[in-house]
C-alpha cells in the first residue's frame, strides 16, 4: 500500500467517524455529501455526489438565498442602477455593503454601488400590497438620482407570499421613468441555496437587458468577462491582461458593470467565462441565441493564468497570440521572484477550503504554485458539473465535500491538522479561536485583487501573512490542555 | 364569554343567517354581543348598522399609518340591538394579503380590550379555510365554537366537510370544537335530511333548519335583519330558535371530516346526484 492510499484510507475513516456523530437518517443523508478523491474518480471525473439539494434540517449550513444570489452577486454590482431590495427593511440592510465589488466613478452621480434602497415594507404593505409604494419608490429614487441608467426590483421573500404584480409595475414605470425598471423574482425562499438566485437574476438579464443596445464599433478582438464581480479589484487586474495581449474588453458581468454592458455583448466575440457556476446561463444564451462561443477561465496563480491566457489567444490570430507570449515572457520573472520569496515559507503547508461555487477549485492552482498543499476542498452550493470540474484540480486522498455544517469543518480541520482555512467571515472567528490561520475566500479580507498576475502578488503575501503570522505562537486556546 | 365564529361556502348566506340569528340572541335574549367581521368585503355588519359598510379596521389603519395608532373607539360601532360591530376589511381584489389583513386587526381588537364585558363574540369568516389568516378566528383563545353554514347542494357541503378538517386540525392544538351545521334552505331534494345525516357523519349536529323566505332578502335590501324590519313575521320566530338553541348548545364536538368519496356517495344516496350507470341508462 503506498502512502496516498493510506491517507485516502485514513481521509475515508475521518469521514465516517465525524459522521457518527448525527442520527441515523441525517447520517445516511450527509454521507452522499463526501467523497474521498480515489483513482477511479480522478480517471473517470464522475462525482457521485449528490449536490444543489435542501441543507438538512439542523445541519449548520453556511448557505445563503436567492435574493443573496440576485441582489448581492449578480445584480449589485452594476454600478449605475439603483438596486431596490423591494420588502421589509432586514434583507437590504444587512446585505448593505457586504460584498466587496469595487466599481470606479462617483457616488451618486453615475456610481451607486453603496447605496442601500429598500420599500422597508409595514404590515399595511402586507395586507395592502405593496405596488402603490413600490412606484411611488421608483419615482423618488428617479428624483433623487436623475442619472441612475435603470432600476432593478430584488423581491424579498413577502412579495412572493402576497403576489405583488412587479412585473406589471416594472411595465409601467419603464414607460414612465424612461428608464428600464426590471422586476427580479429572488424571493428567498425559492430554490436550495443562492444559486438558483443566480440563475433567476440571469434570466431576468436575458429577458429584459439581453442585446437591448448597439455597440458603436464592433471589432474582431472584442471579449466580455463574465462572472468577475470585481472583488478587491479582481476585474481590473483581470482585465488589463486581456487588454495587455490585445483583446478588447466590451462588457464586464458584474463587476464594476454597468447596464449599457449588459445590453451590448451580444455584439461580443467571445465570452470569457471565470465563475460558470452564477453566470454559464447567460453564456449559454448568448451562444444559443447569437452563436457567441465562450470558454472557462482561471486567473488564480501564475500557472493557471498562463494556461488560460494562451487558450485564449488561441480562439483569435497569430497577432494576439505572439503578444500573449510577450506579455507572458514579462511577468514570468516577476511572478517567479514572488514564488521565490513565498514558497519556501508556505510549502507543504496544508489548506482547507470551503468557498461559493467557484474558487473552491479555481484558487487550488494558486496555493499549488506556492507549494502549498490542498487537503480538503467544497462548495456551498455547486452542482454537479461543478464537482465534475472540481475533480480534475485534485490529487487522490483529498477530502470532498458539499454544503457542509459548521460542525463538519471545524472537525476535519482539527484531525487533519491543517495551516490554513479559507472560507467566509461567518467561519472566519471560529478558527481563530482554534489558532487556525484563516483567509476570508469570498471578500479578500480586506485585500485583493487576487485575479491576474498583479493579484498573485497580493494573494501569496496575504496567505503568508496568515499562515506564518507570528501571532499564532502568542495564542493558547485554553480548552486544550 | 363565549367566542363562536360562522364558516361556510361563500354566498351561501354567513353574514346574512348570523346577523339576522345575532339580532334575536341582543334582543330576545339580552346577550351583550360583537360582531367581527373578517371578510375584506365588509358586508359582515350591514344589516345591524343599517348603513352600507363601516370604515374598517385595516382602511383606517392604513389612513394613519400603522395599526398601533388606532383608537378602538375609531373602528367600533352600536347598532339594532345594542350589538357592537367591527369590520376587519382588507385589500381590494387581487391584491395584498387579506389573511395578514385579519390577523392584524383580530390582534389589535384583543390588544385594545375590545372584548370586555361581553357574553359573546362572533366572527364572521368569508368562505373557506384557505390560508393560515382565515384560520385566525379558530386558532388558540379565539372561537371555541363554529357553526358552519351551509345548504344542501353539493358544494356547500363539500366547503362545510373542508372546513371541518380545518377545525380538527385546530381542535387538536387548542380548544376549538364544532357547534354544528346551520342548513340555510335552498329548497333542493331532500335537503334536511341530507343535511342532519352529514352532520351525523361528522360527529355533529344540524343545529337548525332555516326555511328559505323572501323576507329575508326585502329586510336586506333596507339593510335590515328581519328582527327589525318584520318582527313579527314567522322568519324572525325562526332565527329567534336558531338563537336560542345557541345560546343553550352543550354539544361540541371535535368533528370527523370525511373523504371526498364519501361525500359523494352520500349525495347519490339521497338522490342529489346519480351514479354514472343511472345517468347512461336515461
Amino acid at each position: 500500500m503506498n502512502t496516498t492510499e493510506k491517507t485516502r484510507i485514513e481521509n475515508q475513516k475521518l469521514v465516517d467517524e465525524l459522521l457518527e456523530v448525527y442520527p441515523a437518517r441525517t447520517k445516511k443523508f450527509r454521507k452522499k455529501h463526501f467523497e474521498i478523491v480515489d483513482q477511479e474518480a480522478l480517471e473517470s471525473s464522475k462525482c457521485s455526489m449528490k449536490s444543489n439539494i435542501k441543507s438538512r434540517p439542523g445541519v449548520m449550513t453556511t448557505r445563503g438565498c436567492a435574493y443573496a444570489g440576485s441582489k448581492g452577486v449578480v445584480w449589485g454590482p452594476i454600478k449605475d442602477m439603483i438596486h431596490i431590495s423591494h420588502g421589509p427593511v432586514g434583507c437590504g440592510q444587512y446585505s448593505w455593503g457586504t460584498r466587496r465589488n469595487y466599481a470606479n466613478g462617483v457616488l451618486g452621480v453615475n456610481n451607486f454601488t453603496a447605496m442601500q434602497i429598500t420599500s422597508d415594507f409595514q404590515e399595511k404593505d402586507i395586507v395592502f400590497g405593496g405596488d402603490k409604494k413600490l412606484e411611488q419608490l421608483c419615482r423618488e429614487v428617479k428624483e433623487l438620482f436623475p442619472l441612475a441608467k435603470g432600476i432593478s426590483i430584488q423581491s424579498e421573500c413577502p412579495v412572493g407570499l402576497i403576489g405583488d404584480d412587479i412585473e406589471a409595475v416594472g411595465k409601467k414605470m419603464t414607460k414612465e421613468l424612461e428608464i428600464p425598471v426590471i422586476p427580479i423574482r429572488c424571493e428567498g425562499f425559492r430554490g436550495v441555496s443562492q444559486s438558483l438566485g443566480h440563475h433567476i437574476a440571469n434570466d431576468a438579464i436575458r429577458d429584459h437587458v439581453m442585446g437591448t443596445r448597439e455597440l458603436a464599433e464592433a471589432g474582431p478582438y472584442d471579449v466580455a468577462i463574465i462572472g468577475d464581480y470585481n472583488i478587491g479589484g479582481d476585474a481590473w487586474a483581470s482585465r488589463i491582461l486581456l487588454e495587455e495581449i490585445g483583446l478588447r474588453v466590451i462588457a464586464q458581468w458584474s463587476g464594476d458593470g454597468s447596464i449599457n454592458e449588459l445590453g451590448i455583448t451580444h455584439q461580443s466575440k467571445l465570452n470569457l467565462v471565470h465563475c460558470y457556476r452564477s453566470m454559464n446561463y447567460m453564456a449559454t444564451e448568448m451562444e444559443e441565441k447569437y452563436g457567441i462561443p465562450w470558454m472557462e477561465y482561471n486567473f488564480f496563480g501564475p500557472t493557471k493564468t498562463i494556461e488560460s491566457l494562451r487558450a485564449i489567444a488561441a480562439r483569435f490570430d497569430e497577432s494576439i497570440q505572439e503578444k500573449c507570449e510577450q506579455v507572458i515572457a514579462k511577468y514570468k520573472p516577476e511572478m517567479d521572484k514572488v514564488i521565490a520569496k513565498y514558497k519556501p515559507k508556505l510549502a507543504g503547508k496544508k489548506v482547507m477550503l470551503l468557498v461559493g461555487g467557484l474558487r473552491a477549485r479555481h484558487t487550488i492552482g494558486a496555493y499549488e504554485d506556492l507549494g502549498m498543499e490542498i487537503v480538503s476542498t467544497g462548495y456551498e452550493f455547486a452542482h454537479k458539473d461543478d464537482y465534475e470540474k472540481t475533480l480534475k484540480e485534485l490529487k487522490e486522498s483529498t477530502i470532498l465535500y458539499d454544503d457542509p455544517a459548521a460542525f463538519d469543518l471545524e472537525y476535519l480541520a482539527e484531525k487533519l491538522q491543517v495551516d490554513l482555512m479559507g472560507a467566509g467571515v461567518k467561519e472566519k472567528y471560529v478558527y481563530h479561536k482554534m489558532g487556525i490561520p484563516f483567509r476570508q475566500m469570498h471578500s479578500w479580507d480586506y485585500s485583493g485583487p487576487y485575479h491576474g498576475f498583479d493579484g498573485f502578488a497580493v494573494f501569496a503575501r496575504d496567505m503568508d501573512a496568515a499562515v506564518n503570522s507570528p501571532v499564532w505562537n502568542l495564542l493558547k486556546n485554553p480548552f486544550i490542555h | 364569554m363565549r367566542q363562536i365564529a360562522f364558516y361556510g361556502k361563500g354566498g351561501i348566506g354567513k353574514s346574512t343567517t348570523s346577523q339576522n340569528t345575532l339580532a334575536q340572541l341582543a334582543k330576545k335574549f339580552g346577550q351583550k354581543v360583537m360582531i367581527v367581521g373578517c371578510d375584506p368585503k365588509a358586508d359582515s355588519t350591514r344589516l345591524i348598522l343599517n348603513t352600507k359598510a363601516q370604515s374598517t379596521v385595516l382602511e383606517l389603519a392604513a389612513k394613519m399609518g400603522t395599526v398601533e395608532d388606532l383608537e378602538l373607539d375609531d373602528v367600533l360601532a352600536k347598532g339594532f340591538g345594542d350589538i357592537l360591530c367591527v369590520e376587519s376589511g382588507g385589500p381590494e381584489p387581487g391584491v395584498g394579503c387579506a389573511g395578514r389583513g385579519i390577523i392584524t386587526s383580530i390582534n389589535f381588537l384583543e390588544e385594545e380590550g375590545a372584548y370586555e364585558g361581553l357574553d359573546f363574540v362572533s366572527y364572521d369568516v368569508l368562505g373557506d379555510v384557505v390560508c393560515g389568516g382565515f384560520a385566525m378566528p379558530i386558532r388558540e383563545n379565539k372561537a371555541e365554537e363554529i357553526y358552519i353554514v351551509c345548504s344542501g347542494e353539493m358544494m356547500a357541503m363539500y366547503a362545510a366537510n373542508n372546513i371541518s378538517r380545518g377545525i380538527l386540525k385546530y381542535a387538536n392544538s387548542g380548544k376549538v370544537r364544532l357547534g354544528g351545521l346551520i342548513c340555510n334552505s335552498r329548497n333542493t331534494d331532500r335537503e334536511a335530511e341530507l343535511i342532519t345525516e352529514l352532520a351525523r357523519r361528522l360527529n355533529t349536529q344540524m343545529i337548525h333548519f332555516v326555511p328559505r323566505d323572501n323576507v329575508v332578502q326585502h329586510a336586506e335590501l333596507r339593510k335590515m335583519t328581519v328582527a327589525q324590519y318584520y318582527p313579527e313575521h314567522a322568519q324572525a320566530a325562526e332565527y329567534e330558535i336558531l338563537a336560542k338553541k345557541i345560546l343553550e348548545n352543550d354539544m361540541l364536538t371535535v368533528p370527523t371530516p370525511i373523504e371526498m368519496d364519501e361525500l359523494e356517495d352520500l349525495l347519490m344516496e339521497y338522490g342529489v346526484i346519480e351514479d354514472e350507470r343511472t345517468a347512461v341508462n336515461k
